[in-house]
């Protein structure tokens, strides 16, 4: 008995362990059950053979074109809103008092993605603020076209995205030593030699890391597309896809198997991204001992 | 290697405000080509920021910064070539030492075969074994410190910036090391400025010694002239005058200073006037002695080998440290006595 419970201990096993009790059964009856679940479902279609589903989803442009739609929405989003969160976060991180910049950045998360599509309806539309501004002077002959389409949701995910961006992309600038900045200025590089050369590589993994997390989050769109894009068209994303077949076909086979594959896509960007990272210098980003 | 040609950096007045508080206020030094000074005061005192203002990485809030006939404080710290050391090393975590190095060669656009073989030689020079491909991350400290001080010279640096380079290392190591970075500066032939709070440091490696106070200069003068005869009360504590106390100056053909009912002979520095004034004695000058002028009692001895350290507590309530050659015991009652030439009198 003894002999069991040193050898337990030895591995890490004790009775602290027990704590971790109540995650495990929340993540296996909220995540891996439901999972579990959709994926045996997605295997049990209406009609037709086990795989049926999956060869509707592949056979039908209607549905796999949804694919590629989400990603050619959700990757530029994404590269944008990170491009974009470095400069900002290089630039906050030297600032005394940086609490109101970050406030007034993160504002757009707490709002909610309906709260910002409406108002970005009423900014936007036709008849907005935007559109009469732009008439009124002159800028332009017939209202740009800012709604109901790609650019619309293209807008609304790097309203909602960028928060989330920055703040990740802050945490991993902030975690970088100022002094190795100061050890390059002294020895005689510039602005974006140092950027280039020291911030950058130092940066990349956590970057690799923020933007898969974002990718997954905008890949996932649905309020947006529906609310702000064009989801019979351009952004019929493969979220609207699987709410059509789950809730207007009443087919919950059909929209398990869509899931398992938007669940597919993301990994495979996901892994691909983190294969990449391997590639980088990954440690601590400070400067040795001290 | 040999340094650029310069005659001496020359600072004027130099000023630092955070706000309202007066960091830097009004430093004026001249330093010449081949000389090591240490920034020698307390946590805060201002020496950080003296040794950032210098190299750039603050501006100057007054007062100017010249090598030689040429204004410097208004160019960026990558304009300055001054080489500098942090005091946690700031290595590039991703750069191999090699790269790490060749950095600053790199920088000036040199060509590869020159850094080569420049690197090498830095590496030979602060005798770095065969570590060139190695990441920091997986050299001891005292290779980081090589490493880093290899960085900051191999550019040939007319000055060399060090901000507390050993404070990161172990006692022994902290000692070897500063054997190296004399025996390094002096085959370089560049000034150093060094930042520090050990005096130990600062006396052993340094030609001339700055000791700064709340932001100003207390003193500069060498090694022997500080140790020997500190200007002011606060240079004398930092020097190792442990006992620094109010006293009473009076002159009876020489001057001599009380310590409560005692009376010491003692040596004057800077003019005295008869009246309150400030004593310093250092505990290896105050010994126990068959009838001394100070009675006091044991507070606590420590046994350090050869001889004791101790505190002792006068009918007064005065606290003195002093040496000891004899074992000496809580409670024991001393008497104390000091020779006058180690007794000094500041102004009160």
């Amino acid at each position: 008995m003894n002999g069991l419970r040193a050898t337990l201990a030895r591995n890490g096993v004790d009775g602290v362990t027990l704590l971790l009790l109540p995650a495990a059964l929340f993540i296996v009856a909220l995540f891996i059950y439901p999972f579990l679940f959709g994926l045996v479902l997605s295997f049990q279609p209406k009609t037709g053979d086990w795989l049926a589903n999956y060869a509707r989803f592949f056979s039908d442009p209607f549905l796999y074109d949804t694919v590629g739609k989400t990603l050619k929405l959700a990757v530029p989003v994404t590269l944008l809103n990170v491009a974009f969160s470095v400069p900002v976060a290089l630039r906050v991180r030297l600032m005394a008092n940086p609490k109101l910049l970050t406030t007034i950045l993160v504002i757009p998360i707490t709002l909610g993605t309906v709260l910002v599509a409406e108002g970005m309806l009423n900014y936007f539309g036709p008849r907005g603020w935007l559109n009469r501004a732009l008439l009124e002077i002159g800028l332009s002959d017939s209202p740009v076209h800012l709604i109901h389409n790609y650019w619309g949701v293209f807008l609304s995910l790097v309203i909602t995205g960028f928060p989330f961006t920055f703040l990740l992309t802050l945490s991993y600038v902030t975690g970088i030593d100022p002094a190795l900045e100061q050890a390059g200025a002294m020895l005689g590089a510039r602005g974006w030699e140092r950027f280039k050369l020291i911030i950058l590589p130092l940066l990349l993994p956590g970057l690799a890391i923020t933007f898969c997390l974002s990718f997954v989050q905008a890949f996932s769109v649905f309020p947006s597309a529906v609310l702000l894009g064009a989801p019979a068209g351009d952004t019929r994303v493969i979220s609207v896809a699987a709410y059509t077949a789950a809730f207007e076909e009443y087919d919950y086979a059909m929209a398990s198997a869509i899931a398992m594959i938007m669940g597919l896509v993301q990994v495979v960007i996901v892994a691909g991204t983190l294969g990449l990272q391997s590639l980088f210098y990954r440690g601590p980003a400070g400067g040795g001992k001290g | 290697m040999s340094s650029q040609d310069f005659r001496a950096l020359r600072l004027e007045a130099m000023s630092r405000d955070f706000g309202s508080l007066n960091a830097l206020k009004g430093i004026s030094l001249e330093v010449k080509r081949g000389e090591f000074i240490a920034l020698l005061g307390p946590s805060g005192c201002g020496k950080s920021t003296a040794l950032n203002c210098l190299a750039g990485l603050l501006p100057l809030s007054s007062g100017s910064i010249w090598l030689d006939d040429k204004r410097i404080d208004t160019l960026g710290p990558e304009n300055r070539g001054f080489g500098m050391v942090f005091q946690n090393y700031a290595l590039f975590p991703h750069m191999s030492v090699r790269k790490n190095i060749g950095f600053g060669l790199k920088m000036q656009r040199r060509p590869q075969d020159e850094i080569d073989r420049r690197v090498a030689e830095a590496m030979r020079l602060v005798r770095l074994g065969p570590q060139a491909e190695k990441l920091p991350g997986q050299l001891s400290g005292g290779q980081q410190q090589r490493v880093a001080i290899a960085r900051a010279i191999v550019v040939e640096p007319p000055l060399v910036l060090m901000d507390e380079p050993l404070s990161n290392l172990d006692a022994k190591l902290r000692l070897e090391m500063r054997a190296e970075i004399r025996r390094i500066h002096n085959s370089l032939g560049c000034a150093t400025i060094y930042v520090t709070h050990d005096q130990d440091e600062a006396l052993s490696l340094a030609d001339r010694i700055v000791v700064l106070r709340d932001g100003q200069m207390r003193q500069v003068g060498t090694p022997d002239e500080l140790y020997g005869r500190p200007a002011h009360p606060d240079v004398a504590e930092f020097m190792g005058f442990r006992n620094v106390l109010p006293t009473t100056a009076s002159f009876d053909g020489r001057l001599s200073v009380t310590l409560g009912p005692a009376s010491l002979w003692a040596t004057p520095v800077g003019e005295i006037a008869p009246g309150p004034a400030t004593l310093a004695i250092r505990p290896e000058d105050l010994s126990p002695v068959m009838n001394g002028p100070i009675q006091a009692s044991v507070l606590t001895a420590e046994y350090r080998g050869r001889d004791f350290y101790g505190v002792a507590v006068t009918a007064e309530g005065t606290e003195l440290y002093f040496r000891a050659e004899h074992r000496v015991n809580p409670g024991e009652a001393l008497t104390l006595s000091a020779e006058p030439a180690r007794v000094l009198v500041y102004p009160a």
